[in-house]
């Protein structure tokens, strides 16, 4: 006869001991078979070696307490030594668990959970092949979806039946355009400021340091001011389309819209991406205005050329048409933006995680979309010769 | 009462609650045993979920006492292996299960956190508690956004069991489910409760879960606490009380 021994000492920790006979081999278990020893109890059991009789009995009339994982260890136990061809002529537990065995029992014929491996070349393939196809879905979506902005925008200006709400219209303009004004302000200061300083830094080694002036104005003007007021806005007023579009969506309010029998596109999306067209030329002159002021400040202070002056230079290094190639491109970005922010706020699912996915994937898009259509409008430009 | 002499699971003495300027609970005193079914009533801003989320810690109470097993629930900083979070466990209303994980590895969260079992036996058990709670094992390598209201309740009960706790709480187990699901559910609680030996502490507004499951039910009307039998309870004087079971909903759910 063989005694395994498992933590004899402390005697209410969970315990057994296998009784080796000719044709029989007995599991005697005791003490508290809980979650808190089914880690001890599990590695001790898998490596336990019932050698070859033909029969098998558990006794664990010797348990003090029991929950789902010691049940569920016995029962294993049982099995393994069915599948291992012995017959369960005893299996036998204090009274008060039987509900518990034969719940464990009943119900659970399944194997073991797989928990899926992520990291495998295959699911880097997987991840790729989804990102495209996912990838070229949405430029499609997209691209349909500009389609209905154009028919709904032509509809609303030739054939208006009050789908272009003028309220909200205005409440938008006044959200994106005169609440941002700080922020674009500030920012737009600052980067006069900054060019300034380092075009100074450059262009006084060769004494043509009046020319900063030249290089504030153009830049400003034609790239950097629109640029700067787009790709803020994208992130302030794009991820807020976002996610206000996508709350209504997880809340079912946009479904509410439709069984009420309003155009979503009429109440969510025309006012915003028309308040942002109608504001973002506006924001972009002040904030070629503010960054001039800046870079007026920047050169009294570090060039000692003073306000005439600047202005002077200012007035024969830029034309109407420096100043107009810069605005112009303001409603296309606004366009962009405001679509980009509508569109993946309805693509919203209905959980909460979704929202903050999606708004960070819209602003992302958003800016991407902004430099993208910039560069194509310098080539355009530089075609066309202006 | 006989009760007197059972083990006392969780001990409230004197809480006051106030919410945004508004007294909730006024001097509450409740005593769960262990072993039972303790169903939670109240009309709509009572401060039934409140009430069980100050128990289980969530939200401090202004006054009052709270005990659970005979410990403050507050975290064990040094032994978290010792606290009480490892003996209990709770399904919130919407299940609150953690979006960026699967079903399956929701489930082990407890299970990693608390014990040091190996990959193949937590694989196992997570196994056992799906199928305890009637979950095809399918639903283990799911999202929770892939599920079902009623399989999300499922799996966050399968979560709150994964520790193998002593004693559940359950915030409005039922709500949202369809009547057969929500008898299904009061099965599974009662049967779980039975095999498991839980003691459960349940928010709930639905009288035939009530009736099904509930060994007591504490009402909380005027800021107090009222606890007993349904029959206790339906000959209290209290017009509240007498409208919840006495109502035509009431009735037709008790005399089923």
């Amino acid at each position: 006869m063989t005694i395994i021994d498992s933590a004899a000492a402390d005697d209410t920790r969970a315990r057994f001991r296998i009784e080796k006979r000719a044709r029989l081999v007995r599991l005697l278990a005791g003490g508290e078979w809980t979650v808190r020893d089914a880690p001890r109890v599990d590695l001790e059991l898998r490596k336990l070696d019932l050698g070859d009789a033909a029969e098998a009995a558990i006794d664990g009339m010797a348990i003090t307490k029991l929950d789902a994982a010691g049940a569920w260890l016995l029962v294993r136990t049982k099995r393994e030594m069915e599948e291992a061809g012995k017959r369960v002529s005893q299996f036998t537990l204090p009274e008060i668990y039987a509900p518990l065995i034969h719940t464990i029992e009943q119900e659970h014929t399944a194997p073991p959970v797989q928990i899926a491996e992520r990291h495998t070349f295959q699911a880097f393939l997987e991840r790729t092949g989804r990102g495209t196809i996912g990838t070229l879905r949405q430029g499609y979506g997209m691209l349909g979806y500009l389609g209905r902005f154009t028919i709904e925008l032509g509809e609303a200006i030739y054939a208006p039946r009050g789908n272009l709400r003028g309220a909200a219209l205005i409440h938008q303009i006044e959200e994106i355009g005169i609440n941002a004004l700080p922020i674009v302000g500030l920012l737009a200061f600052l980067i006069g400021i900054v060019m300034a300083y380092q075009g100074a830094d450059q262009l006084k080694r060769f004494g043509a340091e009046i020319f900063t002036i030249n290089l504030l104005g153009v830049g400003i003007l034609r790239e950097l001011g629109g640029l700067v007021t787009a790709i803020i806005i994208a992130g302030r007023s794009g991820s807020a389309f976002t996610a206000q579009i996508g709350t209504m969506k997880v809340n079912e309010e946009i479904d509410a819209l439709q069984t009420i029998g309003l155009n979503t596109f009429d109440v969510l999306v025309l006012p915003r991406v028309l308040g942002l067209a109608i504001a973002l030329p506006f924001l972009t002159f002040y904030a070629d205005v503010m960054a001039m002021i800046g870079g007026a400040v920047m050169c009294y202070f570090d060039l000692g050329i003073t306000t005439p002056a600047f202005m002077r230079q200012l007035h024969e290094a830029i034309s109407m048409n420096t100043f107009l190639v810069g605005i112009i491109k303001a409603p296309v970005f606004a366009i962009i933006i405001g679509l980009v922010g509508c569109f993946e706020g309805l693509q919203v699912e209905r959980n909460a995680a979704s929202v903050g996915k999606l708004t960070t994937r819209s602003v992302v898009e958003s800016v991407f979309l902004v430099i993208v259509l910039d560069a194509g409008f310098s080539i355009l430009f530089s075609i066309l010769g202006i | 009462m006989a009760a007197n002499e059972r083990e006392v699971v969780i001990k409230v003495r004197g809480l006051v609650n106030v919410m945004g300027g508004k007294l909730i609970h006024d001097h509450i005193d409740l005593d769960v045993y262990r072993g039972e079914v303790l169903g939670i009533v109240g009309g709509s801003g009572a401060g039934k979920s409140v009430l069980l989320r100050t128990i289980v810690g969530l939200n401090r109470q202004r006054e009052g006492h709270i005990e659970v097993f005979g410990e403050d629930p507050t975290p064990h900083r040094e032994r978290p292996e010792n606290s009480v979070q490892m003996r209990w466990g709770v399904l919130f209303q919407e299940g609150a299960l953690f979006s960026s994980q699967t079903v399956a590895e929701n489930i082990q969260v407890p299970l990693r956190e608390y014990t040091s079992m190996s990959q193949e036996l937590m694989n196992e058990v997570t196994s056992v508690k799906l199928s305890m709670v009637g979950l095809p094992e399918d639903a283990a390598a799911k999202y929770p956004s892939e599920l079902s209201g009623g399989m999300k309740k499922r799996a966050g009960l399968a979560r709150a069991l994964a520790a193998d706790p002593e004693l559940v709480f359950l915030d409005e187990p039922t709500a949202g489910l369809d009547p057969i699901s929500a008898n299904q559910f009061d099965v599974l609680v009662r049967d779980l409760q039975k095999s498991l030996n839980l003691t459960v502490f349940m928010v709930t507004h639905d009288l035939d879960t009530l009736r099904a499951t509930t060994d007591r039910i504490a009402v909380l009307v005027n800021k107090k606490i009222k606890v007993g039998t349904i029959d206790e309870l339906r000959k209290d004087p209290d017009p509240w009380i007498q409208e919840y079971f006495s109502g035509v909903r009431g009735r037709a759910a008790l005399a089923s």
